[in-house]
């Protein structure tokens, strides 16, 4: 075991030469102070309920509930078990009720485009067991997954393609791979329950899409056992924050999603005890005013407008690389993977062409946490370019709570209905005939998805851009990498070009008035020498 | 005629203190308009700012200077030979005449200076100030959203930094007009000028 000790005290003394030393300080005695406290109270191995032996994880989650009696309905309520938005807390300009939420379930988007008729592949990501069809109770309290988060093995790995169970029994993973991965000890995980590390979260979230870093960009297995250059927060050797220091969650409620943004957070720090929906926020700890020295008032200015991740995270992705583009429409068409040369998969013969990137530079929005998402059933129009912008942000330069936010955008090739002008839900994964990745055939799949969630298909099935968007708010950079006023302010390559809604110094000029001014300054220079080489010409003269 | 000191400590301070900071002014200024990089917008930006404040300051005990000692009244415009010295600079100059002003203590500046400076005073020069301090202060004005008068002020504020470029390059070359060249940048650095006996003053 690593000394706890050492490395408080050792970031502590590297903190000594950097500029926010008060704060820093601080959060390294609250860290301190605070270590001695994280042991609990309980050691699980002494209880009955957990002796098992258990047969499957529905049966730890009843030694759970013995003692944990409200654990489950906590859960319930959850976005992690619904995968639903709360209606009450969404705050979009669409009508919103319980049916209609926007959520996993329903929320198109251009990675495997949509939970319907996939189930058991993508509940393998579920906080529960077994919902691998509309047949799933959602009201069963056995159903709930304690381990998934609360296993401190890491050991307990829910399987992929088994609805959220892990495999009871040894199992060939990936599919005739060779490679075989054990059963799980449930009584021993069961035995060894505590509170989530970033290992737990990032089982599910550092994985999104199908593989580690393809959705998001600024969440990816890189963040297991960072370094203060990649996240100055969750640096191991340094705050080796937890995912909750930020995401607080009490009662299983867990604060900060990007379906449900608060693009602009008007509390400033939330002092526990007046706590105003947790600490998912960068404002939360660093209050809307957190610049000292060299033109702090200048910046501090900023934050009403820029999000502070714009600045602070220049670039995500910066270790692992993630997935920028996807192209579905050429799926099936040859029988071998390709990888680039450090192993990323840039063709899978059942997904199509992939483009990974390292280092990206997010794009950036107008945002004020308001999104529309296309959900299945909606109809969707085209841009200029032919391409379908599946997230539509809110806000614009003149909404007081929109500011400049960076995102990951997503662009790929998914299938459409041409003539509905619906995206297409297709039925992927699963053994029977239908299924995309057992025959390669896009109508069969595209009727099937289609017909399962209630919607109409053409048979003109056609495949168009897309783009769809991730906030960035993770991978906190070091202060002095954090971006340079210039990047923004200049004229040529500003990471601000496409905001056109406002007039940012340095980028922006009336070139009439440019162009008028410096004729003016040339005439009046051209005049002056006119004059001056005219009467060295007169006064020459006159001497002779 | 005699040498005498038209132009005192303060004056010649003021003067000098005040060109050169307009020269930062002018390099940062048209720096962050992004009119080139040279040293970084950052940079730029601190430079135009503590300059201008620095600016303001001076301006202030200026002004102050100006109106009690009087001087304000060097800036008072006429038209009394305004004629004469416009022909002298388009022709006279040309065949070896004569300026046909002749500088008093009291009226040390002949009247096309007093009438431009005048304009720089009271038009250009609060324009400039005006939509400097507008543009300095924006994250105070401009309430919750982007405001659409930045770019106006925006605007107005590069109007002004052109039109002062165009005077700084016609004034620097007009130094070179008297009976030597250096004849009126050394009297702006050793505070001496000819001067005309005026009859009617008494020191």
């Amino acid at each position: 075991m690593h000394s706890r000790v050492n490395k408080p005290l050792k970031y502590l003394l590297l903190s000594l030469g950097k500029i926010n030393h008060f704060f820093a300080l601080l959060l390294v005695f609250v860290v301190f102070f605070s270590l001695p406290l994280q042991a609990s109270t309980a050691d699980h191995r002494q209880f009955e309920q957990l002796k098992g032996p258990f047969k499957t994880g529905p049966d730890v989650t009843k030694a759970c509930l013995e003692c944990h009696t409200e654990a489950s309905s906590q859960v319930h309520k959850s976005i992690h078990w619904n995968w639903k938005i709360n209606p009450a807390k969404f705050s979009s300009d669409q009508l919103i009720t319980a049916e209609n939420a926007p959520g996993k379930d329903n929320i198109i988007n251009n990675f495997c485009m949509a939970v319907k008729t996939n189930e058991a592949r993508c509940t393998s990501c579920h906080a529960g067991y077994g919902w691998k069809d509309d047949g799933f109770d959602f009201s069963d309290q056995s159903r709930v997954d304690c381990l998934a988060c609360h296993d401190t093995t890491g050991k307990y790995k829910k399987f992929p393609t088994d609805a959220g169970h892990p495999n009871y029994q040894a199992k060939e993973w990936p599919a005739k791979s060779g490679k075989i991965r054990p059963a799980v000890d449930l009584v021993n995980v069961a035995q060894h329950v505590g509170d989530p590390k970033r290992e737990n979260c990032g089982a599910c979230h550092f994985y999104g899409g199908g593989g580690d870093g393809v959705k998001h960009g600024d969440l990816d297995s890189s963040l297991k056992q960072p370094d203060f250059e990649l996240d100055v927060h969750m640096d191991e050797d340094g705050l080796n924050f937890s995912c909750q220091n930020c995401h607080t969650t009490e009662s299983h409620q867990t604060a900060g999603s990007r379906l449900v943004m608060n693009a602009k957070d008007n509390n400033g720090i939330d002092i526990p005890g007046h706590s105003k929906g947790g600490r998912a926020s960068c404002e939360s700890c660093h209050d809307q005013t957190p610049h000292k020295g060299d033109a702090a008032e200048k910046l501090n200015q900023h934050t009403e407008k820029v999000a502070c991740e714009t600045c602070h995270i220049p670039e995500f992705a910066r270790q692992r690389k993630t997935k920028v583009f996807w192209d579905w429409s050429t799926a099936g068409n040859s029988k071998k993977m390709i990888k680039d040369d450090e192993g990323y998969i840039t063709y899978h013969p059942k997904k199509g062409d992939f483009k990974w990137q390292r280092n990206v530079q997010p794009e950036y929005f107008w945002f004020n946490g308001k999104t529309d998402y296309t959900l299945i059933g909606e109809k969707t129009t085209k841009n200029e370019d032919g391409s379908v912008d599946l997230v539509k942000l809110q806000g614009n330069a003149a909404d007081p709570e929109a500011r400049i936010w960076p995102f990951k955008v997503m662009r790929s090739v998914t299938p459409r209905d041409a003539v509905t002008e619906q995206m297409i839900v297709p039925h992927l994964f699963g053994k029977d005939e239908n299924a995309f990745w057992k025959h390669f055939n896009w109508d069969k799949a595209a009727k099937t998805g289609m017909k399962a969630a209630g919607q109409p298909y053409s048979g003109q099935l056609e495949f168009v851009s897309s783009t769809y968007l991730f906030p960035i708010t993770h991978m906190v950079a070091p202060a002095e990498n954090a971006l340079d006023c210039q990047q923004c302010h200049q004229q040529k390559n500003s990471r601000l070009a496409k905001l056109t809604d406002m007039y940012l110094p340095g980028r922006d000029s009336f070139s009439w008035l440019d162009t008028t001014g410096w004729l003016l300054v040339l005439l009046t220079l051209a005049g002056v020498l006119a004059h001056g080489l005219f009467r060295v010409v007169r006064s020459s003269s006159k001497e002779q | 005629m005699k040498q005498a000191l038209i132009f005192t400590r303060f004056e010649r301070f003021w003067h000098g203190s005040q060109m050169l900071m307009i020269f930062a002014l002018l390099a940062s200024g048209f720096e962050i308009h992004g009119s080139y990089q040279l040293l970084g917008f950052k940079q730029a930006v601190m430079i135009h700012e503590i300059t201008a404040w620095i600016l303001i300051g001076l301006w202030v005990f200026a002004l102050f200077w100006h109106l009690t000692t009087g001087q304000w009244r060097h800036y008072v415009p006429t038209s009394y030979q305004l004629n004469d010295v416009i022909r002298f600079y388009m022709v006279g100059i040309f065949k070896g005449e004569n300026h046909p002003y002749r500088r008093k203590r009291w009226a040390k500046h002949n009247p096309l200076q007093r009438l431009a400076y005048l304009g720089l005073k009271m038009l250009l020069l609060p324009l400039i100030w005006g939509s400097g301090l507008f543009y300095m202060f924006y994250g105070l004005w401009m309430g919750t959203g982007a405001h659409q008068a930045l770019p106006i002020i925006a605007g107005l504020h590069t109007a002004g930094a052109f039109l002062m470029l165009v005077f700084v390059i016609g004034h620097i070359y007009l130094t070179t007009t008297g009976e030597t060249p250096t004849e009126h940048i050394k009297s702006m650095v050793t505070g001496y000028a000819e001067i005309e006996e005026d009859e009617n003053e008494k020191e």
